[in-house]
């Protein structure tokens, strides 16, 4: 991949489209092109006027409109920073690091399974329309906790076969996602992750036993998002690694966890 | 036109603006953000003897206006920052300070000596105030003998600009600032970060992996004011002031408190151009109040009349 130059630059609110309780998409313009993004890639947002937040939020890239130079992010509220994040109205500006991270890898095979849970689905978007541009085949197969979580994935469903899991079976096969029938499937020349580290354990193990390629997107909590911190260790077989520079994307064979 | 330029003891600055070590990298990490090379000095990552992983994740949580890590000074050791670092380094156009840090005296002397022989490294903080390492670090900044001990031998061996990091987790920092001033320390920056503690109340589990870590931003900002201050009046070295600066008024509070430069650190996660709007809005204040250069504002502190009478004496 080119090293493309990281940018701090204010963008514009198109849209905040709340989504159900917990997600909202925000819709941000830039006044300039575009950089080239990669799916896995992520921004670090900056979260202005709240009492006591101070560190951005790094959230991933959800999809790009080159043309109409939109970035669309989707993000869970889970604290006092996404809760104001969420609170952006359109032509409020938003200042973003990005892209920063390494992303996903595209390599040989024809199909593809992408296992993700909650707001883990966000970076699977532009790795299914990369898939689909080299020729491959993704399914998407997402776990929720129950229906409240779920909002319109057609945008998922419409690149590819979209199976569903709720823990409560609320919606979709009832059970975890690693509990679906399709994680036996012999179809697939590797398996994407993104979503808890529970989840990504459980996949990484799957693919192992089968010897698929294999590669998860981490969460580790970072200060900065490019390099400088130094607090997103991760342990691999080539010692300590940095989720923000050398990820979050990673091989799962890699990673000491 | 103001002048900024200031002195820590023989290093000459071209401004007071500097970064604070574990906060910038090497500089490089920044190069895409800002040019660099209008900082007053950039000090990097703490540097040790051999290389360090560091502590297990997690090493950092947000806490309110601030942030809490326990990183535990992960580097790849003096040679490959020698070998590999050092010659991709802009040293011709800013000043690129070496924490020096260790577990032993010899470690401290030893980094010393190797760093003491790059041409373009002018200056080392000794760094004797990490609080997230087991084995030195803290233990040589919170007691003075250990302080005296270590910055003697450096001393010894490193013959340019000495700067010796204090640590905040000590009841008297006078005390500590003129121990270390009369064991040959050229200039005293202050403060490390202060020992603090975050608990996951859902999980009923400390978040950092060493239990405890070091907390910065701005929530510790009046404190680092409080006791640079306290520094300033204890010795005759030049302070270097670092604390949660986030803002040029911050920046330009520390040098009213005593700081000839000062150090921005964690703010520069949040927006990595902070630096130089800092600089920016010094230059405006200076304007503003008439002050030909910035070494005007120094300790230029207006103190409340019999304020002595009111406050306990510690310097």
């Amino acid at each position: 991949m080119l090293s493309v130059k990281k940018r701090i630059e204010d963008l514009i609110v198109l849209e905040n489209n709340r989504l159900n309780e917990e997600y909202y998409e925000l819709v941000l313009r830039s006044a300039i092109l575009l950089p080239a993004i990669y799916a896995g890639q992520f921004a670090e947002l900056r979260v202005d006027h709240t009492n006591n937040t101070f560190l951005r939020r790094p959230v991933s890239f959800y999809d790009i409109d080159y043309k109409q130079k939109r970035i669309h992010l989707l993000i869970r509220q889970v604290g006092n920073g996404t809760r104001q994040l969420g609170r952006l109205q359109k032509h409020d500006f938003l200042n973003i690091i990005y892209p920063l991270g390494r992303p996903f890898s595209i390599v040989p095979g024809k199909k593809f399974l992408l296992v993700s849970g909650g707001v883990g689905i966000a970076p699977m978007l532009l790795l299914g329309k990369s898939l689909i541009s080299a020729g491959k085949t993704p399914v998407f197969l997402f776990g929720f906790r129950s229906e409240k979580q779920y909002f319109d994935l057609s945008r998922f469903s419409s690149l590819g076969e979209l199976l569903i899991t709720t823990e409560d079976g609320s919606k979709g096969t009832k059970g975890l996602v690693i509990d679906h029938p399709v994680i036996d499937s012999e179809d697939f020349d590797g398996i994407y992750t993104c979503g808890p580290e529970m989840m990504m354990k459980a996949v990484a193990k799957v693919a192992a036993a089968k010897k698929l390629f294999c590669e998860a997107s981490l969460e580790n909590t970072m200060a900065c998002g490019f390099g400088a911190c130094l607090t997103c260790a991760q342990p691999t077989t080539s010692g300590m690694k940095m989720a923000c520079v050398d990820g979050p994307v990673f091989n799962t064979k890699d990673l000491l966890w | 036109m103001v002048d900024f330029r200031v002195n820590i003891g023989k290093l000459a600055l071209k401004n007071p603006i500097t970064t604070a070590s574990g906060c910038f990298g090497y500089g490089l990490e920044y190069s895409d953000f800002l040019d660099i090379t209008k900082l007053g000095a950039i000090f990097v990552k703490a540097t040790t003897r051999e290389n360090r992983e560091g502590n297990p994740y997690p090493r950092m949580t947000e806490t309110p206006s601030g942030m809490l890590n326990t990183v535990g000074l992960q580097n790849k050791g003096v040679d490959y920052f020698i070998d590999h670092i050092y010659p991709s380094l802009p040293t011709d156009h800013t000043q690129f300070i070496v924490n020096v840090s260790g577990s032993k005296l010899e470690e401290y002397v030893e980094v010393a000596e190797r760093i003491n022989t790059l041409e373009n490294i002018p200056a080392i903080e000794l760094n004797i105030s990490c609080p997230n390492v087991k084995k030195g670090g803290m233990v040589f900044g919170t007691n003075r003998h250990a302080a005296i001990e270590v910055v003697a031998a450096v001393r010894k061996v490193y013959p340019k600009t000495l700067i010796v990091k204090l640590s905040p987790n000590v009841t008297s920092i006078p005390e500590f600032a003129r121990a270390v001033e009369g064991a040959g320390a050229d200039s005293i920056s202050l403060i490390n970060t202060i020992l603090a503690m975050a608990i996951d109340a859902e999980k009923r589990r400390p978040i950092l992996s060493t239990v405890t870590g070091g907390l910065s931003g701005p929530a510790i900002k009046p404190i680092a004011l409080r006791m640079v201050w306290e520094a300033y009046h204890s010795v005759k070295i030049p302070v270097i002031g670092i604390g949660g600066i986030t803002t040029a008024t911050d920046a330009i509070e520390f040098m009213l408190a005593g700081a000839s430069a000062i150090q921005v650190g964690t703010a520069n996660f949040v927006d990595p151009q902070v630096t130089l709007k800092i600089l920016k809005g010094i230059e405006a204040y200076l304007l503003r109040n008439d002050f030909s250069g910035v070494r005007d504002i120094i300790g230029n502190l207006e103190m409340p009349e019999g304020f002595e009478k009111y406050r306990p004496k510690t310097f």
